[in-house]
């Protein structure tokens, strides 16, 4: 479960001269099994926020919390903990590591975590088959395409079961028949499994899937609807 | 076994060996590049070592004795004046147990050699041939005529090269002149009955060899002798036989090691183990810039993946020791290649490198012409664990660039 409190988070980034204010007040409640879309042209603040929110980048100021523990709180460590331990990320370029095979890099996470051997084997299998890779599994992700390398990264996100899942334009990469596999995946595991999702995007086929789509333009939220399923 | 940072050996093992093995050619260059040096470290300290214990060896033939008493005045004036009396009997009790091997007395005075034709400064060695031989004097570098037969064999064996400066030859008559007590001249003819090659010139143009009771009686010295050599175990260490020595001998004489004896020498010993050290320390660092080279590409090449790490929750520490636990794959690949090329080159050598084409050259440092590679066990873990020590070191620098991304930064990174 994750519920995620976002409290006047601001951030600016300096340019050369130029000072970009990258999140300008932004505060947003994400409540538990929430599936949440932000939109908005590039430069808008959506990968900012997700990054704040999974602590790899620090705020001016405002606060974050997940499940009332204050994120802009913690120390390194901590920070490398809460996201190891509860937050499964899909950035938009895949981002294996290449020498690992498929399973090697669902694994990863969980050998961090320290998990036997056995276990890991057996959940990173279940979740493959859960993404249609079952028989990819020794395959480098050189040897796989852009949506199945995409779908890797997914299955390494959720294998561990985490709370929360923020995915960075998971879509930006991907065909179109790849990328409706991957949102219908997303809400699988988002009805089944009450894993929240938080989702940056300015493709307008994965909005769709959202039930609540957050907007955002020059650092700021501009509109936040809920969406009625088709 | 875990790392402390929930990564397993094993598992930062495999990344580690497998990143090595990314850039196959940049690896296999870095590799060749380790070996070489290290082949490098090892070859050339195995002949330095081997030309240095020759030359100590050899310098010790000349002046046979681990251990030498004498006078306590005598090194500073050796003349019959400053002579000793033959051992007692607790030095002699001393001198016939272990740690001694063998000792010999002699009487060693300088002197003038006389031919028909010329004369040259000697050092006469009145010496009693067997116990000198156990000491270190070689009979098989007679190479004309014969070697002492007792310790009052009348003749006088000569080197080669005194020979040809005197332009006298075997069988005849020269003049030995030095001087006796008070200040008398003593002098006396002796027939030349051997000559020999000594392993350095100076040896066969400054040493002529006589009996230890006809010297005496030359000299009109009667018992007394110049000096007590002493031999036992290794050379290297004559600390033990040394104090074994000193301890039988009172206070009445000076006992020196041969260290003390040819502080030359002595040096060369002392010096050599520093030597080496230096020697392995500047090949390394001449192989330190590639090598931090190899890892700071190899770093800048996964900034994406370091922060990819990173953002999944792997602790800097984790990355810090992957990347230095693939420096040590590298280095240790590195060193056992290069441990097999040098050990390939040095056992062929095993019988000696002939350099008699630049034979006068190294005599003149105290060298023989023939050298015998030293490949000693003590260089090899030194060569080796400088290569370990410093490689780990030199490496820190690229895994701590690599630990100190910043996720957001380094995901970034196109």
């Amino acid at each position: 479960m994750a519920e995620i409190k976002c409290v006047e988070l601001c951030k600016t980034y300096r340019q050369g001269d130029a000072i970009i204010k990258a999140l300008d007040h932004v505060s947003l409640d994400i409540e538990q099994g929430a599936f949440i879309c932000l939109s908005g042209p590039s430069g808008s603040g959506k990968t900012t926020l997700l990054n704040m929110i999974g602590g790899l980048d620090a705020l001016d100021s405002g606060e974050i919390s997940i499940d009332g523990q204050r994120v802009d709180l913690l120390e390194k460590g901590a920070l490398a903990d809460l996201r190891l331990h509860h937050i499964g990320f899909v950035f938009q370029s895949y981002n294996l590591i290449p020498v690992l095979s498929a399973r090697e890099n669902v694994e990863f996470v969980m050998q961090v975590q320290g998990v036997p051997a056995a276990e890991r084997r057996r959940k990173s299998m279940a979740i493959l088959e859960e993404v249609g890779l079952k028989d990819m599994e020794g395959r480098r992700p050189s040897q796989l395409s852009g949506g199945q390398q995409q779908r890797v990264a997914v299955a390494r996100a959720i294998v561990s079961q985490p709370k929360l899942v923020l995915a960075d334009e998971p879509t930006a990469n991907l065909d179109s028949v790849s990328a409706k596999h991957l949102m219908e995946l997303f809400v699988e595991l988002n009805q089944n499994h009450r894993v929240t999702f938080l989702i940056s995007t300015h493709d307008e086929r994965v909005m769709r899937y959202a039930q609540r789509l957050v907007r955002m333009r020059d650092g700021k939220v501009v509109s936040d609807e809920i969406q009625i399923s088709d | 076994m875990a790392t402390g940072h929930g990564l397993s050996l094993t598992a930062v093992s495999q990344l580690s060996w497998r990143n090595l093995w990314r850039n196959q050619r940049r690896t296999i260059i870095m590799l060749l590049a380790i070996a070489v040096g290290v082949w490098a470290m090892i070859f050339m300290t195995a002949l330095m070592r081997g030309m240095v214990d020759q030359m100590i060896e050899d310098g010790i033939d000349a002046l046979p004795g681990y251990v030498q008493l004498h006078h306590p005045d005598y090194r500073d004036d050796p003349n019959v004046e400053n002579s000793l009396p033959p051992p007692g009997p607790e030095l002699l009790v001393a001198l016939g147990s272990p740690p001694v091997e063998a000792w010999a007395r002699r009487v060693k005075v300088p002197a003038m050699a006389s031919s028909e034709r010329n004369n040259r400064a000697v050092m006469l060695l009145g010496v009693d041939p067997q116990p000198e031989i156990a000491v270190g004097f070689d009979p098989s570098s007679i190479v004309a005529g014969r070697f002492l037969e007792g310790p009052n064999d009348p003749g006088l064996v000569v080197g080669r090269k005194l020979l040809e400066r005197l332009e006298t030859d075997l069988g005849k008559r020269i003049v030995i002149m030095s001087q006796g007590p008070n200040n008398s001249i003593a002098d006396r003819g002796f027939r030349i009955v051997g000559v020999f090659e000594g392993k350095l010139s100076a040896q066969e143009e400054n040493l002529v060899y006589a009996a230890i009771g006809t010297t005496q009686e030359l000299l009109g010295m009667g018992e007394q002798i110049s000096e007590i050599a002493v031999k036992g175990g290794d050379y290297r260490d004559a600390s033990a036989l040394y104090a074994w020595v000193e301890q039988a001998a009172g206070g009445q004489y000076e006992v020196l090691p041969w260290t003390k004896l040819d502080t030359y020498l002595g040096l060369m010993l002392g010096v050599m183990d520093g030597f080496v050290l230096v020697w392995v320390v500047v090949i390394f660092m001449a192989l330190s810039f590639g090598l931090v080279n190899t890892l700071m590409m190899a770093v800048f090449e996964r900034v994406r993946e370091f922060g990819l790490m990173q953002a999944l929750g792997m602790k800097p520490a984790s990355i810090l020791y992957q990347v230095l636990l693939e420096a040590l794959m590298l280095l240790i690949l590195g060193l056992l290649l290069g441990n097999v090329m040098a050990v390939a080159s040095i056992m062929p050598l095993r019988d000696g490198i002939d350099l008699s084409i630049v034979a006068e050259g190294i005599e003149m440092m105290g060298a023989s012409s023939t050298l015998y590679p030293a490949l000693k066990p003590k260089d090899l873990v030194m060569a080796n664990t400088v290569v370990i020590v410093l490689g780990i070191l030199t490496s820190l620098l690229p895994a701590w660039r690599a630990s100190r991304y910043r996720p957001v930064e380094a995901i970034a990174k196109t």
